[in-house]
């Protein structure tokens, strides 16, 4: 029973990560209709940009390790990956809007590999220790372990999520986000500037992603340039299972596959715990291609 | 021009021809020179291969070094752990061992390509190319968790079967087999799949089946690639066959032009020759090698090699 609901905690906060992710691969999907690969690397970026601010903030003798501290470091680290999510769009897939989907993914591949590269030309090969950005402390509750960084991780994830339902569901520019995913040329018939839309949803989700990326780095001791490739994968497979292009769909698929990955971990059968998460995604394509919570789409000739 | 031989098939003789000439004097060519060019010609094999998916048939596919991983591990099983079993079959001609496991391997791949293809291609578009991809990376898994073929660490001290006429002989037969295809009437309905599957339906063709063909023939020999590949580098490893792998050839077929011959050809020895020179930039490689591929995509969508020469018709000619 311990052993289950610690696995259940486990699972949530590896679901929560997943779905901070999944949220900007939806969303992307949902103005611009194509995957963008480049968002798991948006995540590294977030990792790297906390683990250098927090040190930046700790020379400067800022709060070291304080909660507010913490908060401060993951602030900084979505709004540059905003930036850099803006940019990427603006300069690599801005160019190619009226050309294939197929161009556009390729482009999104090589910005994806060029982010590696690149990270391992600053940031260097080698694992990097994550620095404790919250005052880290372990609670034992009866025979379950709870790391503090693990409810830090629920509480980000569950304060970004309803940001994220706020944002879309009752402001102007959340409004015109719906709309230029429902039909980008309507969208843009009656007003709606839809190049500035997607700007916006471009850094909505990269900001995520970056959040996500720092998350991800409390939990696991180290970052290397290459850590968005696993997660990033894991998360698009999210947001495919749970629709995609619907944001509470990657929320629910997020915590689903955190529950799984969990699961399978714990078993004999922990080495094959990419396979069922692949396994799951052909799944779910073949027998309901809409994923969980989207919504069927009719192709009309 | 003897009367039953058409010109292709001249072609081809001539080509089969010229790589048993150049493996005879290829005692005199650098070991360096010698590697390069087999992988040249081994890459040659895997774009061809994939254009026909990708290119001619238009189902994008993510995971083709997913099928040269099932066909290397199977001929090296063959040409190694099983060597013993199998040679007194062959009567110790070690020769048409090596031929014998690159075929089983390509075999084994296309049943693979067909077990993925069933049920994928059902999908279109970016699932299609998700779904191949997640496919590649199960495969690869399976591959890391199999100890009879070395888990993690792969396969080592694999024969080196591989030479230049092996390789190029196999060159010849891919490109032939892909050509001859593609300008068959058969072949026609692969085209029109790509450029309208409802019309190509409503017209009566087997959309399914045509993709299917496709998947396996590509597979096929993707796993023949796989097999010239272990016998050339001595050992494979379940990380060598991943996603990136299955990108280079990708890219590849889309600097060639998707849907052309020559142009994919190639691409695949520019690629494969541009990847050596890039060597000595060490570390900066593959970053110069993907700011590269985002211009290429920015600037010449269509292809590196593409020239558009009338307005129409000039689409499919190689």
């Amino acid at each position: 029973m311990t052993e289950l609901l610690q696995q259940v905690i486990n699972g949530l906060s590896l679901g929560a990560i997943y779905a901070l992710i999944a949220l900007g691969y939806t969303m992307v999907y949902g103005v611009l209709r194509f995957i963008n690969f480049a968002h798991s690397d948006v995540f590294m970026l977030g990792a790297f940009t906390a683990f250098y601010s927090s040190r930046a903030l700790g020379r400067w003798g800022f709060a070291g390790g304080g909660f507010l501290g913490g908060l401060l470091v993951l602030v900084i680290s979505m709004a540059a990956c905003a930036v850099i999510g803006v940019l990427i769009e603006r300069l690599a897939y801005r160019p190619l809007r009226k050309r294939s989907t197929l161009t556009v993914l390729i482009t999104a591949i090589g910005v994806s590999l060029f982010l590696q590269n690149g990270g391992q030309m600053v940031f260097g090969v080698n694992p990097k220790a994550f620095p404790n950005i919250f005052p880290s402390q372990t609670f034992k509750l009866g025979g379950l372990v709870i790391n503090s960084n693990q409810l830090v991780v629920l509480g980000v994830a569950l304060a970004l999520l309803s940001a994220l339902h706020w944002i879309v569901q009752r402001t102007r520019i959340g409004t015109a986000m719906r709309a230029v995913s429902f039909n980008a040329t309507a969208a843009s018939l009656v007003g709606i500037d839809t190049n500035r839309i997607i700007s916006f949803t471009f850094g909505l989700g990269s900001a995520l992603a970056g959040a996500g990326g720092v998350l991800y780095g409390m939990n696991y001791p180290s970052i290397e340039p290459l850590m968005g490739n696993s997660p990033g994968l894991k998360a698009f497979i999210a947001a495919v299972l749970g629709g995609i292009g619907s944001l509470p769909g990657a929320a629910l698929g997020g915590m689903v596959l955190g529950f799984v990955e969990t699961g399978v971990s714990g078993t004999r059968w922990s080495t094959y715990r990419d396979a069922v998460a692949f396994a799951i995604l052909i799944g779910i394509l073949l027998f309901r291609p809409a994923g969980l919570l989207g919504r069927n789409r009719i192709e009309k000739v | 021009m003897p009367g039953w031989l058409n010109r292709s098939q001249l072609v081809l003789a001539a080509a089969l021809l010229a790589a048993g000439v150049a493996q005879f004097l290829s005692n005199r060519l650098d070991s360096y020179v010698l590697s390069v060019a087999m992988g040249v010609g081994i890459n040659i094999i895997l774009a061809s291969s994939l254009n026909l998916i990708n290119g001619f048939t238009g189902q994008f596919s993510l995971g083709h070094a997913g099928f040269m991983a099932v066909g290397a591990y199977t001929a090296a099983v063959l040409t190694g752990k099983l060597a013993p079993q199998l040679q007194p079959i062959f009567g110790g001609h070690v020769e048409l061992l090596f031929p014998f496991a690159l075929i089983v391997g390509g075999l084994v791949a296309a049943v693979a390509g067909g077990l993925v293809g069933a049920p994928s291609l059902r999908l279109k578009g970016d699932y299609l190319a998700i779904v191949t991809l997640g496919f590649g990376e199960i495969i690869k898994v399976i591959f890391q968790n199999v100890e009879y073929v070395g888990g993690a660490k792969g396969l080592n001290a694999i024969p080196d079967y591989s030479n230049l006429f092996w390789v190029f002989g196999t060159t010849a037969i891919t490109v032939y087999t892909v050509w001859a295809l593609m300008n068959s009437t058969y072949g026609r309905g692969f085209l029109a799949v790509a450029d309208d599957e409802i019309a190509a339906e409503a017209m009566g063709l087997n959309t399914t089946r045509y993709k299917m063909v496709a998947f396996v023939v590509g597979a096929f020999f993707a796993g023949i690639a796989g097999g010239l590949f272990a016998h050339l580098n001595n050992s494979i490893n379940p990380s060598g066959f991943d996603f990136n792998k299955s990108i280079e050839i990708v890219v590849m077929v889309i600097l060639g032009g998707m849907g052309r011959h020559t142009g994919v050809i190639l691409a695949a020895i520019l690629l494969t020759v541009l990847t050596e020179l890039l060597r000595q930039f060490g570390d900066y490689r593959m970053v110069i090698y993907s700011l590269l591929l985002i211009l290429l995509m920015l600037t010449r969508p269509q292809g590196l090699l593409i020239w558009p020469i009338r307005k129409s018709a000039s689409r499919r000619t190689t």
